[in-house]
Parts: C-alpha cells; sequence; structure tokens
C-alpha cells in the first residue's frame, strides 16, 4: 500500500479504472484548453467588428476567407468565422457555468452547513426558503430575474447563482446531518474545541464529496441554462455570442440548407455538456463510501 | 499514617465523577401536521423516551466501574451524560466534590479535558479526512498543552503508548486495521492528559484476539497512568475481567450494583440473575438453554411499576403498580427489587 | 464417515480476483456433516468462515468464484451445477439464516406474502394450506399471536423477533441443512439465549443438520457437536467439541481461548496473540499464522497438510501441534 495514500490519490486511481470516464476527462481537458487559448489559437477575432465582413457571410465551410486561411466551419450570417465564434463561444459558456455554479456552491454552502448545525429556527428558515424555490422551474426563476435585470454577463451570472444555490444548501443540509451524529464529531466535541473548528474542519471536509459531484454536473447544467436563456434572446448581448446565441442565429437558416450555423455550436455545446456529465458520474460512483472498502 | 487512617481519609476524599439523580429525556415534540391533527380532534401525543431516569452513580479515583446492560438500558447516554456530551434532563453532576453546572467557558474547556471517551466503531470514530498526526495533536495544540512545532514529537509519544508504529502517523484513517483504529482512538483521548476516560462499547467491534490486545492495553494505561474508567459493554465476561465495580442498567434505571466478584458470586436482582445466566462459558457440555422469557420492551412505552416484572418469575402484584427503590443490601452493594423487602424484613 | 454424510466439502478453493490481487478467501477446505449433527464453524473476521457458508449456498459474487474442489450434497456436487438446479435446492433443502434479517426479510413485503412465496417456490399447495404452514412455524419460533403478526412488515418487529422470522422462514420447507451465520451476533445476551435455545430444539425436531458460523467460542460450547477452527481462509484445526475445546492442538485455537475474558483470573493480563491477521493479499508463505506463532520454526515456511492425531476425530494443521493435556 502506498506509504501515503491520501485520499485523492485514491479517488484518482478509482476513477482511471473506468475507461469511459478517462475519455470524458480527455474530450472535457480539451474543451477547457480550448476555451482558455481562444484567443490565441481563433483564425479571427469575431468580435471585431472591424474583421467583419457581411459580403463573407452564410459561407459554407471549407470556404477560402479574405486573409488567406479557409473559414474551416463556414461563417455565419455576420461574416463571423465560426471556429473562432465556437471558440470564444465555449470561452464564454463555460466561464458562466463555472463562475455561477462556484459562486451558488459557496453561498448554498454556507447556508446548508448553518442549516445543519444551528437547526432549529434557522434551519426551518433556510430550507422552507430554498424548498419554495425549488418547486418553481429554473427557467421562470431566470426569466423574470433577466427581465428585470437586463442584459449582461454579471447578470446572467446572478440569475443562474438564484437558480442554483438550493440544490447545494440541500446536498449539503443532508450530507451535514449524516455526519454530524457520527462519532468523530462527538469526538471533537469531547476535545473542547470550538463549533466552528468542528463544522469547517471536520463537517466540511466530509461533506464534501456529495457536493462536488452535484457541482459537476450542475455546471453543465449552469451552461445549458445559459444556452437556453441566449437561444430565447434575453442572456448575454449579441455582440459576445456564446454558443447559445450562435445557435440562435443559425435557427432561421437551418431548413435552407446552411445548416453549419447552427449545427456546429450545438456540437461543441453537445460535446461539453457530455463531457461534463461522464466526468461527474463517474465522480459520484468513485465518492459514494458504499462502493469503496 | 495507619491503613486505617488511610482508608479512613480514602472515604472522606470527594469521588472524582459523582451524578446525582440524572435524568435525560428525549421528547420528540409534535410538528406542524400532528399539531393541526390535534386541533382537528386527534390524539397525537408527543413521543418521550426516558433514557436514564433517577440514576446516581459514583466513580472513585482510579477505579474501573463497569456498567453493563442491553439495548434500550441507557448505558451509552449515561456514558455521554458523564462525560458531558450530553445535558441532564435533571441532576446535577460533580468533580472532586465540585459542581460542574455553570462554569465560565474557559474552566469549562479545562474540565472537558479531563473526561475523554473512547467510541464504538472503529470506522466511524476517525475523521476519515484527517492524518493521524493531526487527529491526535489537534487537540493538544489547539488547547496549547503543546506548541505546534513540538505536535510531531508528541504524536510520536502517545502512539508509542498505544503500541502503534510512530512512523505511520502521516497515514489516513482507512489505511489502518480494525484494531489499530481503536488503538488510534484511544491516543488521541490520552493525548489531552485526560484523568477519567468512559470507554462506551471499545472493545464490541473487535475480533477476539484484538479484544485482548486493546483489554490488555487498558488495563496497562490504567497501572501506569493512574487512569479511572468507566467500562460500558453488554459483554458480561469483558466487565467481570476488567472492573472493580459494577453497575446493572434496565430501561434507564439502574437495578443493581456492586463489587464485580460479589455481584457475580451472588447475583441479587433477577434480571442480573437472568444476565448472568446467558453468560457464555467455554465448557463443551451441551447445555439446554433455559432462557428469560419474553422480550426488551421498547423505551418508548416501559412497562409500569418495576420495569422488569413482565419478564421477572418472581413478579408480585406490588411490582407492576410502584418501581422498588435502591436500596442497600450490604457493604457497597445495592438492589432495586421488592424481593429485598421480604427477605431483610 | 464419509458414506453417511449429508454434506461433504473436500478441497474447497473460493477466490476474489481483484485490482489489487488475488484473495483466497476459502482456502483447501474441507470438512463434512451428517444428517442432524450441528457443526460449530469458528473464526475471527476475515478467517473466511462465511465465505464457505456463502459457497456451498451458491451465493458467491463477482469478482470471486470457486475455482475448485467438490461441495457434494446427498451425493451431488454443488460446484458448477446449474442456476436453476441450485435455485430448487436453495431454501428448499439447504437454508441459509444471515446476521443481519434484513437480508432475508423484503423491507416493503408483509411477512405472510414473503412466506407463502417461500413455500410456493418449491411445492405446489394452496394458499391455504401455505399460510396454515406459515402460522405454524411462527409459533414454533415463538412469536407470540400469530396470527396478527403475519399480516405485519418488517419494521414493525424489533430485532430479535425479526431473525426469529428469518430462521422460520429458514426452516418452513423442512430442509435437510441449515447453515447460520453469525444470527445471534448483533442481539442482546438474553435474546441471544432463546433464539440459541429455539434454533437447538428445532433442528432436533426435524432432524436437519446445523452448521453454526461465529466468531464466538462460548455459543459453539454448548451448542456444537463437532467444530472446525478457521484462520486465514484455512481451516486449522478440527475435531468434537470437547477435544478442540479441553484440549486444544492448534496454536491459534490456544490463542483463542486464552483471549477470551473469564478463561483467566479477573483483573490479570489475558494472555494475548501479537500482531494481527495478515492481509489476505499478503499472505505469507508456508502457514498462514506463521508471523504470530510462539512456536514458529524453519519449517513453518512450507504449508502444514491437516494431519489427523492420534486414533479420534481431531485433526490439525500444523508441523508443531501443543501436546494433549
Amino acid at each position: 500500500m502506498a506509504n501515503e495514500q491520501t485520499p485523492f490519490k485514491r479517488i484518482a486511481s478509482d476513477f482511471a479504472a473506468n475507461p469511459i470516464a478517462v475519455f470524458g476527462l480527455t474530450l472535457l481537458g480539451l474543451v477547457v484548453l480550448t476555451a482558455l487559448l481562444a484567443p490565441l489559437i481563433s483564425p479571427q477575432n469575431p468580435y471585431d467588428l472591424a474583421q467583419l465582413d457581411v459580403m463573407e457571410g452564410r459561407l459554407p465551410p471549407g470556404s477560402a476567407s479574405p486573409a488567406g486561411g479557409r473559414f474551416w466551419l463556414g461563417t455565419d450570417d455576420q461574416g463571423r468565422d465560426m471556429l473562432s465564434a465556437i471558440f470564444y463561444g465555449l470561452r464564454i459558456s463555460l466561464t458562466v457555468g463555472v463562475l455561477s455554479t462556484l459562486i451558488a456552491l459557496v453561498i448554498g454552502l454556507a447556508l446548508g452547513l448553518a442549516a445543519a448545525y444551528f437547526g432549529g429556527k434557522t434551519e426551518a428558515v433556510i430550507m422552507r426558503v430554498a424548498d419554495i424555490q425549488l418547486s418553481f422551474p429554473a427557467i421562470l426563476i431566470a426569466l423574470i430575474l433577466l427581465a428585470v435585470l437586463g442584459q449582461g454577463t454579471p447578470k446572467i451570472i446572478a440569475a443562474l447563482v438564484t437558480v442554483q444555490w438550493a440544490y447545494y444548501a440541500r446536498t449539503v443540509r443532508s450530507a451535514a446531518l449524516v455526519e454530524r451524529r457520527k462519532e468523530y464529531i462527538e469526538a471533537a466535541r469531547c476535545l473542547a474545541l470550538s463549533p466552528l473548528r468542528i463544522v469547517f474542519r471536520h463537517l466540511l471536509p466530509n461533506c464534501l464529496p456529495p457536493l462536488i459531484v452535484v457541482a459537476t454536473v450542475q455546471v453543465a447544467a449552469a451552461i445549458a441554462l445559459e444556452a437556453t436563456l441566449s437561444f430565447l434572446g434575453l442572456g448575454l448581448p449579441i455582440t459576445e455570442p456564446s454558443l447559445g446565441l450562435l445557435i440562435a442565429n443559425g435557427y432561421q437558416y437551418l431548413l435552407s440548407g446552411k445548416y453549419w450555423i447552427s449545427f456546429f455550436p450545438g456540437i461543441a455545446l453537445l460535446m461539453t455538456i457530455v463531457s461534463i456529465n461522464l466526468v461527474g458520474d463517474q465522480l459520484r460512483d468513485v465518492l459514494n463510501p458504499r462502493l469503496q472498502r | 499514617m495507619t491503613a486505617q487512617a488511610e482508608a479512613d481519609v480514602a472515604a472522606v476524599k470527594p469521588p472524582l465523577l459523582e451524578l446525582r439523580s440524572v435524568s435525560k429525556r428525549f421528547v420528540r415534540s409534535l410538528d406542524v401536521v400532528s399539531r393541526m391533527a390535534n386541533l382537528l380532534g386527534s390524539h397525537v401525543r408527543e413521543e418521550v423516551i426516558h433514557a436514564v431516569d433517577r440514576v446516581n452513580m459514583t466513580v472513585r479515583d482510579r477505579e474501573v466501574v463497569g456498567l453493563v446492560g442491553e439495548s434500550g438500558c441507557g448505558k451509552s447516554t449515561l456514558g455521554r451524560l458523564a462525560i458531558g456530551l450530553l445535558a441532564p434532563s435533571e441532576g446535577e453532576r460533580y468533580w472532586r466534590g465540585a459542581s460542574l453546572a455553570g462554569l465560565a467557558p474557559a474552566t469549562a474547556r479545562k474540565q472537558q479535558l479531563k473526561m475523554q471517551m473512547i467510541f464504538q466503531d472503529p470506522y466511524a470514530s476517525l475523521n476519515p479526512r484527517m492524518r493521524v498526526i493531526d487527529i491526535v495533536g489537534e487537540g493538544p495544540v489547539v488547547h496549547g498543552l503543546i506548541g505546534p512545532t513540538q505536535q510531531t514529537e508528541y504524536v510520536a509519544l502517545q502512539l508509542n503508548r498505544v503500541g502503534l508504529d510512530p512512523t505511520l502517523m502521516r497515514r489516513f484513517p482507512h489505511q489502518f486495521s480494525g484494531g489499530q483504529r481503536a488503538r488510534i482512538g484511544i491516543a488521541r483521548a490520552l493525548a489531552v492528559k485526560p484523568e477519567f476516560m468512559v470507554c462506551d462499547e471499545s472493545v464490541a467491534a473487535l475480533d477476539v484476539s484484538i479484544q485482548a490486545q486493546v483489554l490488555n492495553l487498558f488495563m496497562d494505561l490504567q497501572a501506569a497512568l493512574g487512569l479511572t474508567y468507566l467500562f460500558i459493554s453488554h459483554d458480561l465476561r469483558v466487565v467481570r475481567h476488567i472492573s472493580d465495580r459494577l453497575v446493572i442498567m434496565y430501561l434507564g434505571r439502574e437495578v443493581e450494583s456492586g463489587p464485580t466478584a460479589e455481584v457475580f458470586a451472588t447475583p441479587n436482582h433477577p434480571y442480573t440473575q437472568a444476565l448472568l445466566a446467558e453468560v457464555g462459558k467455554l465448557e463443551p457440555k451441551k447445555r439446554s438453554f433455559v432462557p428469560v422469557k419474553g422480550e426488551i420492551p421498547s423505551p418508548l412505552s416501559p412497562p409500569s411499576g418495576c420495569h422488569f416484572h413482565p419478564r421477572c418469575p418472581y413478579a408480585m402484584v406490588k411490582c407492576r403498580q410502584t418501581a422498588p427503590p435502591l436500596v442497600k443490601i450490604g457493604p457497597g452493594r445495592w438492589s432495586a427489587c421488592y424481593l429485598n423487602d421480604v427477605a431483610f424484613g | 464417515m464419509a458414506a453417511t454424510a449429508l454434506l461433504d466439502i473436500q478441497g474447497l478453493d473460493t477466490w476474489f480476483f481483484t485490482r489489487a490481487g488475488i484473495v483466497k478467501a476459502v482456502n483447501d477446505v474441507s470438512f463434512s456433516i451428517g444428517p442432524g449433527e450441528v457443526l460449530g464453524l469458528v473464526g475471527e473476521s476475515g478467517s473466511g468462515k462465511s465465505m464457505t457458508g456463502y459457497s456451498i449456498m451458491g451465493l458467491v459474487d463477482p469478482p470471486g468464484r470457486i475455482v475448485g474442489g467438490k461441495i457434494i450434497f446427498k451425493g451431488r456436487d454443488l460446484v458448477g451445477m446449474s442456476a436453476e438446479e441450485m435455485r430448487q435446492l436453495r431454501g428448499n433443502r439447504i437454508a441459509m439464516v444471515f446476521q443481519d434479517p434484513m437480508m432475508t426479510l423484503n423491507p416493503v413485503l408483509r411477512i405472510d406474502v414473503q412466506m407463502i412465496e417461500a413455500i410456493l417456490a418449491h411445492e405446489r399447495v394452496s394458499r391455504a394450506a401455505a399460510l396454515d404452514r406459515s402460522r405454524e412455524a411462527l409459533t414454533k419460533v415463538g412469536i407470540p399471536s400469530p396470527e396478527s403478526r403475519l399480516r405485519a412488515y418488517p419494521h414493525q418487529f424489533s430485532g430479535g423477533m425479526r431473525q426469529r422470522v428469518a430462521i422460520a422462514i429458514a426452516l418452513l420447507n423442512r430442509p435437510d441443512l441449515v447453515i447460520a451465520d453469525e444470527p445471534t451476533t448483533a442481539l442482546d445476551v438474553t435474546i441471544q439465549g432463546q433464539i440459541l435455545f429455539e434454533m437447538q430444539t428445532l433442528t432436533r425436531e426435524t432432524g436437519a443438520a446445523l452448521i453454526w458460523i461465529t466468531h464466538d467460542l462460548s455459543v459453539i460450547a454448548g451448542l456444537a457437536d463437532r467444530v472446525c477452527v478457521m484462520y486465514a481462509g484455512r481451516i486449522v484445526e478440527q475435531g468434537t467439541t470437547v477435544d478442540v475445546l479441553a484440549a486444544p492442538r492448534h496454536p491459534y485455537t490456544r490463542g483463542l481461548l486464552d483471549s477470551v475474558p473469564g478463561n483467566s483470573a479477573a483483573r490479570q493480563r489475558l494472555r494475548q496473540i501479537p500482531g494481527m491477521t495478515p492481509s489476505l493479499l499478503e499472505l505469507p508463505p508456508g502457514c498462514a499464522f506463521r508471523t504470530r506463532c510462539p512456536r514458529a520454526a524453519a519449517k513453518c515456511e512450507q504449508d502444514p497438510e491437516m494431519r489427523q492425531l492420534g486414533s479420534g476425530d481431531q485433526s490439525v494443521r500444523c508441523f508443531y501441534p501443543l501436546e494433549a493435556q
């Protein structure tokens, strides 16, 4: 056995045992890398209106570009190179998805832990608010919020956070309720450690596994939600198209043969969400304590 | 000082820990739905479990008190009341004669460190995400018993004391066997220099051969460090081996207590007699088991009067009506049974 | 003896093929049991005693499987039997009682439904007849007012009652062999006594053979005719209960007996076996007990075989067995 087999090493080796999950992780890595390096690898900056030429619009994939290269995936109705638009779109989608998930996670975590540790009225209030929120469809809440707040990246993130925090709060609370009863928490109280220390040093790290799984899958859901909102025209501004907006733009051309304007962004979105879900699935199995030992 | 004078002084010195008439009730209060149902005419009652019912217990310095009983008897609850993990619904705790109620936070913390618990489940009692060095070292460092730079050395000392290899201290609990984890739990308790330890079924989950090792460890530590134990167990053989005095509980009440050897030789209360009859002996004679009849009642609805009367072969009318009080039936021996009234007149 | 044996196990090997290596959970295990006999299978965790029981029942899950040996039950070898044939035997001619009664009882079905199902799976009788038999079985295991208890769900019973129901189900079809895997370990001492009493009575009545798997030697003392002591997947000692408990020949058995408090004087140090059971993935070559045995010598680096001692029934897997006293 390894000398210091950290939980992380153990999880990593369990994860690697499933080839499909490894494939998912590789794919996800590719997506993330692309998003990070978008400015470096895009043939064109799709946000630079000066570079765009409407005359280059709606060109099929493989057409020659005036700059000398090729529009490998064609152009959209504004003359934007699809490949570049997809790279930048991935970047935006991932940023919005990950940021909103992270913020929602932190808020949900704090509230869920508070509910579990203090119980009583605190718990009742927090959980009822969460329940009410979860009983509304996410889209509805997001739409209402965006209608009020208007467009823009920070506002979309705010809407996504509002929609998501309740999942985390609930998950953390359930996990914390179970862990709170375990003997190592009693032992910590026996050692006269402060409640704050017990919550953050003992309770929290053991509530993370279900949280990580939910968060991973929720990133995909957030990305999908953002795409939907953009598709409906309420998301990000038209000058910084995310994948959803790109799909929306090309929607009208789908049946007239210019499929590439919607199709390729759709594929990119699909790849992102599928890879995240594959990783999330395997993480859930790997982190499930009942399947261990 | 003469031996008699020493004995007198010891008798007068206040006991290490004293629980006076402690009770613990767990109430499951009605939720909104039940309260509405009651408004509409149904009679949904609150559920109250009398886990511990007016128990008095005294533990003297360097004593090993065995606490015995079956499920629902309240021994684990009593252990937690003694340590302070649970607050009593009624009753008081005294440490060396001074009350433990209403202490200032700093004093209460110092006091808490003197009383430690060794838990039952070797898997659930260690934080799976902490290394052993932190599990054992956190308490001493946080409370200023040692400086952070001394942690490694100090933890090595504790691990050696419990028979574990100190080079393993950077490992995580899942890399150890059940017996080793039990030892880590003991090291964690010892690290804060306790005077009193409650062992709550600490060897129940261990294999017989490992159990022997851990029991020997308990006895060695007591001799070396002058510890006092409250040893909670359902296994009478273990309790008989390790304890000076025995307290037997049934459904929240104390039914008998006394020096171990005496209780085993002449059990007084019918429940004690039934328990002792079940103690497995290693004589390979085909016994016809003559069991005590009936099931252990649920603590939610205990029988009236003496809790044991439905299963007692000697039950009288009186037993159903009022609970018999604990009476002294000999030096250091107490029993709660009306049969003693008959016997002692 | 083998001729009249109800169950004759010869050289059983049940191995687990894990990522970390091969775990020989049951390693060259041989014993037999005659009709109406009570055999105790004693060992600590990791000894392979439960896995032996599962192997007989055909309940070994991947990554484990029986890789060798024979399990001859009433003349037929259970190893390699088809799933259908095994199903006809299970619950019918061979029954098992588990440590956790919820391994037998389905929490969402009523007791009568489960019991009737167990009967009808193996016999064609009317539902009324099956219900009658179920009621009788519950009475036999000491459940008061069986009529109303039949319509209850498992969660409405206490732990001891549930185990009784599980035992009743096991005995419903009058099996020839009952395997009990630590059925009383999780129960209170007074309830344990009751269950032991009932199992003893019932098996005597029906003439069923009983294999009692446990880690508690004192249970075996009062119950079993013969006992097998297991360590790290192997049987290390076999014999009549009287012989093995009074004069154990294997150092492990001796150590086990010494570890039980109540055998030695109170407040004295128990004679403990040093060290721990080795992980089955890292067994030392030769005798598995070698690393903890006070009598180990160079020869113990070879695998000892089971050798019969004297003229009696006792056999031991050791090059240096203890002297008879």
